[in-house]
């Protein structure tokens, strides 16, 4: 059964002017349970719109996002997401930073279970000599585990990642990105990632969907990734299978992006400014 | 151990010192040099120029009025009355010593009069209250109420009741602003149907919320005995001095990061969990710059309401010494000034202070 349905959303900032602030147009999706996804596409494409459009952040100007066949209406303790920029909040400790998300998604639980989830989830993204750190004390991919940690404690039944990793560096996006497949492995939720890089969606996803550069971005063909799991990442280099996906996909993508560079007849000007001694005066 | 001085001594607002702490520890003498010129010699010799400005400037003010006065007398009451005045000028005489601008010389045997004055009074303050102890105690068994000292109060008194209205009015500010600036942070609607008075009755001078308040706490006190003067006073400073309270407070609350409330809202966060966990936490820093605002506005808006309103206190003692004319009064207004001018960066020291103490962001100016 399908957990997730998008129905041909249409979604505008400015619904009252025409060829304004549509993002946009006709996306039709279905996500089974189970399934791992990930929408690829160029930065200003409209992904953080579709996300928040399926987390319940956003409402589509039209169409309708089912899950588990109901209408989204607003958040959803069902529905995890892995925000880009962590958004932790910085005067909370990591253990209170999960301990929010598990105090609200689990109200009936004695202050014991609770604490007991809290810490096993500060394990499981390894961070327990971290627990009493404040968020500016960690490095980015510490504070993403967190975020991660966040998510995945109030239990939900999809995991939706926007752009999760994007601002890392490789070494340790490589890490988190095994990191994530473990954990989704463990218990099979549904996942749903967001991603600019192609590499990553091919080594973490079962199905890529390429999103059309916006305005009135919509979803391209999908490609199904046939590669079993666990993947490593150094036999994926020579696997047949993956090369041919990642080319069919980078050259969609490419096509995408010469079109799109063909068709736009605005110009830019730049300014003329010139680079100023710029130093932060120590205070 | 030396960067936990040097965070010490930062955290309490002396971070000029640190280059001294470096050079001590041997740490790259030449850029600490450099910096301890930079930091401390260089203050510390404006601080010569000042007052060496200031001698020539009241040298030159004092010859100016000594010369007219002699011209003056010199027309109306001849050669003779002249010459006396001269004399009696050249050998110090205060009586007939010109009023103008003190010399830091004067200001400073100002302040040791200041501080004798009070030695006194606080000595004669308590043999008031030995003296009275015992009777006291049976007038209060009796049902009657205790005498009180009535004394003139001395200027570290006058500091002490100044500090007092200000800390009352302060927390009043902070009491009326603070929920209010959440509540109109938080809607819209609100914030859009009290803007008028916030922009009305914010840049409204000291002295007419002094008179407003006046009217109507006149009114209300008329049957009880309490220290009205005390009570306008400070109610006139809290008023004064909340408005940058409140509209930083609305400010910070309407501009929370929308990733925080995203994340409020992705987490499901009870309304009140919403304002208490995410919403008053984020904006704590933006709160902490009004109340150091206000605190500032505070005590400068009281020095001119004790003025006015004739409650004791720095502001008083001021107006006082004015009329009094006597001939080192210049002399005490001067000090006050200083000490005006010394409390007042004390205060904003210690919101520094606490605002560090607090926030997250660990770096604010």
């Amino acid at each position: 059964m399908a957990i997730l349905e998008l129905k041909n959303i249409y979604k505008t900032y400015n619904p009252t002017k025409e060829y304004k602030g549509e993002i946009l147009e006709d996306i039709n999706l279905t996500i089974e349970e189970g399934e791992f996804v990930a929408i690829v596409g160029f930065s200003g494409s409209g992904k953080t719109t579709l996300v928040n459009l399926i987390n319940g952040l956003l409402k589509p100007t039209e169409g309708e996002v089912l899950f588990k066949g109901k209408p989204v209406e607003g958040t959803s303790h069902e529905r995890g997401v892995i925000f880009q920029n962590y958004s932790l909040l910085p005067w909370l400790t990591v253990y209170q930073n999960i301990d929010m998300a598990i105090q609200e998604a689990f109200p009936k639980s004695s202050k014991q279970e609770k604490d007991v989830r809290v810490k096993e989830q500060i394990e499981m993204v390894g961070l327990t000599h971290a627990t009493n750190k404040r968020p500016k004390e960690l490095s980015g991919g510490m504070r993403q585990r967190v975020s991660v940690a966040r998510a995945l404690g109030m239990n939900p039944e999809m995991i939706i990642m926007d752009e999760p990793l994007g601002a890392l560096d490789a070494l340790t996006r490589g890490n988190l990105q095994d990191e994530i497949l473990k954990i989704w492995e463990l218990n099979k939720r549904t996942a749903l990632l967001i991603t600019n890089d192609v590499d990553e969606a091919l080594y973490m996803a079962d199905r890529i969907i390429p999103l059309k550069p916006g305005p009135k971005a919509s979803l391209g063909p999908e490609f199904k990734v046939n590669i079993s799991r666990p993947r490593n990442k150094t036999e994926l280099n020579d696997n047949a299978d993956y090369k041919k996906t990642r080319n069919q996909i980078i050259e969609y993508l490419m096509d995408l992006g010469e079109k799109q560079a063909a068709e736009s007849t605005t110009e830019y000007e730049l300014p003329d400014i010139q680079p100023k001694d710029f130093r932060w005066d120590s205070k | 151990m030396k960067d936990s001085i040097i965070r010490g001594v930062k955290f309490i607002g002396l971070g000029f010192l640190e280059p001294l702490i470096r050079l001590i520890c041997k740490e790259d003498p030449k850029k600490n040099t450099k910096e301890i010129f930079r930091k401390i010699i260089a203050p510390i010799a404006s601080i010569f120029i000042f007052v060496g400005l200031w001698q020539l400037g009241s040298t030159a003010l004092y010859n100016t009025e000594a010369n007219y006065k002699i011209e003056a007398t010199l027309k109306s009451q001849g050669e003779a009355e002249a010459q006396k005045i001269k004399e009696c000028m050249e050998s110090g005489e205060p009586n007939c010593q010109p009023n103008t601008l003190p010399s830091p010389a004067q200001v400073y045997a100002a302040y040791q009069t200041l501080l004798k004055d009070h030695r006194v009074i606080a000595a004669d303050k308590k043999a008031f209250k030995e003296k009275t102890f015992e009777m006291n105690k049976k007038r209060v068994a009796q049902g009657k109420k205790a005498i009180t000292y009535t004394g003139r109060p001395s200027f570290v008194d006058q500091i002490k009741t100044s500090l007092k209205t200000v800390f009352a009015g302060f927390f009043l500010a902070l009491f009326i602003a603070v929920p209010i600036g959440i509540i109109i942070g938080l809607s819209k609607t609100l914030r859009g149907s009290i803007n008028w008075i916030i922009q009305i009755f914010k840049p409204v001078s000291p002295v007419v919320w002094l008179l407003l308040v006046f009217m109507i706490v006149k009114t209300l006190t008329k049957n009880s005995d309490s220290d009205s003067s005390f009570i306008i006073s400070f109610i006139s400073v809290g008023l004064c001095s909340m408005w940058a309270t409140l509209v930083n407070t609305a400010m910070g609350v309407a501009s929370v990061n929308t990733d925080y409330l995203n994340v409020a809202m992705v987490l499901r966060l009870r309304p009140m969990q919403k304002i208490f966990k995410v919403i008053l936490p984020a904006s704590l820093p933006l709160i902490f710059t009004g109340l150091r605002i206000t605190l500032s506005v505070a005590w400068m808006v009281l020095i001119a309401i004790e003025l006015l309103a004739q409650s004791p206190g720095l502001g008083s003692f001021v107006w006082e010494e004015f009329q009094n004319g006597a001939m080192d009064s210049n002399s005490k207004i001067i000090v006050a000034m200083f000490v005006i001018g010394m409390i007042g960066f004390a205060l904003d020291r210690i919101m520094l202070f606490i605002q560090n103490l607090i926030s997250f962001e660990k770096e604010t100016i």
